[in-house]
């Protein structure tokens, strides 16, 4: 967390200020909306057998952290220090925190920061999803969240921001997440998906986006969203928080270029599916600088992103994991470039003191974050495979491979993402009508009623 | 009695289904198709992987014809069906021994 605001805003006391509160509460709905537009993201890029279960592996990520949250997550990720390692058990089940209790050195309630923070922590899971489309079981997927966010995510965040976190007494810059948000997701998922392994058919089955609008909408809620997760992470309405809003658009925006120029020149299109990524990546990218760089750094910061990510999301092929939707080519990727740029393009003179290479700050700073993205990197892509491997073990982590190839959708939640073709819909009322009173109803009393087979609805293979 | 069936460029539909009410025909059944023909589809790219998309969505028309008219008829729909560019599809009849009009039990050249 940036100290900052400490000593601009609040010398001695900090008193409340509902200026900053206002701000942060809308700033946690800002965060809030990224979930579902992540859903939509990831949800348009899978086929239409499996886009319920994309969507649905997002959402149920709000059901269970939120609960996690509240019942211990928040204590665990910014309770009293111990070791530096993870918080403490003072805020367990959210109580002993006084509504006009302020966040220490801030104008804001805890409550606000505890919400903000809720967040980050529930959107952070279910960026990890996108690796594992069309094949894991629901049931194996919510424990696997519920674990990864105790024993990865709670002490990450802890690490980065909390108070006396080891590597925020360190001095590793990350403003809103991108080690703690980004390469943590981007590491698990690379983690998880050495463990469980390819979908049936990868490299030889296309496997074509199935709703290019749908991701369109998720990429333009994400980048709408992202402006709390960014702006928000100061904790404070002012000129800082402005620059940082100013950085997100501006590097997202030359991400977005980025992308679509190195695929324009590569793969001779300009794609739909290429701006929404290369959008994401700036994102992504200016997430941990956007407190320290400038503007004119942004469009450094997310033209290489843009171009890197583009370059990276390809490796899967070459090197031959199936990282479905390029969680680790995106945010894994896009959150190392950004967490390192910092160690060149900070200027000092932002939110933060420290200045990077380009700016007289000598390597100081870059070592710093390199140790920061290294550290997270690796312990999140150790545990991750180790949880995943655990719950392999114990239930299974993959649906079947006739239920991967039928589609998920069905096999898991009973449901069919559309209902638009008319054979597909020709489904009859299971179990609420007798035979005999749907015999009644067809008006014929000469006919045996046969119960119409319900049609196994058609699926895009 | 002669079937004809035509698979065409989904956006003829119009063109085809006009030329041939103007021409006399009572019904037709559409379908949407999926096929290809020496065009061999068209390739994609998402993320800078190269999908080959080769089956292309097609309309399939059928229309059922007295012999005589059957010839007539196969000009017409060609004609509102062509572009002159590759992936225009194709036209093809067979015979027809039975036709029945389901609510009238009407057989034959009456049931069309």
């Amino acid at each position: 967390m940036p100290t900052g605001i400490l000593t601009t805003l609040a010398a001695d006391k900090p008193v409340l200020d509902t200026g900053h509160t206002a701000f942060m509460l809308i700033s946690a709905a800002l965060v809030m909306v990224m979930t579902p537009g992540l859903a939509f993201f990831y949800g348009g890029m899978v086929r239409v057998k499996s886009v319920l279960n994309m969507l649905m592996m997002s959402f149920i990520s709000l059901g269970i952290i939120t609960i996690l949250w509240t019942l211990f997550g928040f204590s665990l990720a910014f309770g009293t220090d111990h070791g530096g390692f993870v918080g403490g058990t003072d805020w367990l089940g959210m109580r002993h925190i006084g509504i006009t209790q302020l966040w220490p050195g801030y104008g804001i309630p805890i409550y606000v920061f505890a919400v903000f923070q809720l967040m980050f922590a529930v959107i952070t899971p279910a960026l990890i999803s996108g690796a594992l489309a069309d094949r894991v079981k629901f049931a194996a997927w919510s424990l696997f969240i519920t674990l990864w966010a105790i024993v990865v995510y709670f002490p990450v965040a802890h690490w980065v921001w909390g108070t006396g976190g080891w590597l925020n007494k360190l001095g590793v810059i990350d403003f809103a997440g991108g080690t703690a948000v980004h390469i943590n997701a981007g590491a698990a998922a690379l983690g998880v998906i050495l463990v469980i392994g390819k979908r049936v058919g990868f490299k030889r089955d296309p496997f074509r986006p199935h709703n290019l609008p749908l991701v369109m909408l998720g990429a333009g809620l994400l980048w709408f969203g992202w402006f709390g997760f960014n702006a928000g992470s100061w904790l404070g309405a002012d000129g800082v928080a402005a620059v940082a809003f100013t950085n997100t658009q501006v590097a997202t925006a030359a991400a977005m270029l980025g992308w679509l120029g190195y695929e324009r020149i590569r793969h001779g299109s300009f794609t739909t599916l290429g701006a929404a990524s290369g959008a994401v990546a700036g994102l992504v990218a200016i997430t941990p600088a956007c407190g320290s760089v400038s503007p004119l750094g942004s469009i450094a910061v997310g033209a290489i992103a843009g171009v890197v990510c583009a370059w990276a999301v390809g490796l899967k092929f070459k090197l031959g994991f199936d990282d479905s939707l390029d969680v680790v080519g995106v945010h894994m990727v896009g959150g190392i470039i950004g967490s390192l740029l910092i160690g060149l393009f900070a200027t000092g003179g932002v939110g933060q003191t420290a200045k990077g290479l380009f700016y007289g700050g000598g390597w100081g700073q870059l070592g710093k974050q390199a140790v920061g993205v290294t550290c997270v990197l690796l312990y999140s892509l150790v545990v991750s495979a180790v949880l995943a491997k655990v719950i392999d073990l114990v239930m299974g982590f993959r649906v079947s491979e006739d239920d991967e190839v039928a589609g998920i959708d069905q096999a898991e939640h009973a449901e069919t993402g559309y209902d638009f073709a008319g054979i597909g819909s020709a489904a009859r009322l299971g179990g609420l009508l007798a035979p005999a009173e749907s015999k009644a109803l067809t008006g014929d009393k000469n006919e045996t009623a046969s119960p119409a087979k319900a049609a196994e609805p058609k699926v895009d293979a | 009695m002669k079937l004809i069936t035509a698979v065409i460029k989904p956006y003829r539909l119009d063109e085809v289904k006009t030329a041939l009410h103007d021409f006399g025909v009572q019904g037709l059944t559409v379908t949407e198709a999926s096929g290809y023909g020496r065009q061999r589809g068209h390739t994609e790219v998402y993320r800078g992987a190269e999908y080959t998309v080769d089956l292309v969505p097609k309309i399939r028309i059928e229309v059922l014809v007295e012999d005589a008219d059957a010839d007539e008829l196969i000009d017409v729909l060609v004609k509102a069906a062509r572009t002159g560019k590759i992936g225009d599809g194709k036209v093809w009849s067979v015979p027809v021994d039975t036709v029945v009009r389901v609510r009238t039990d009407e057989r034959g050249p009456d049931a069309l």
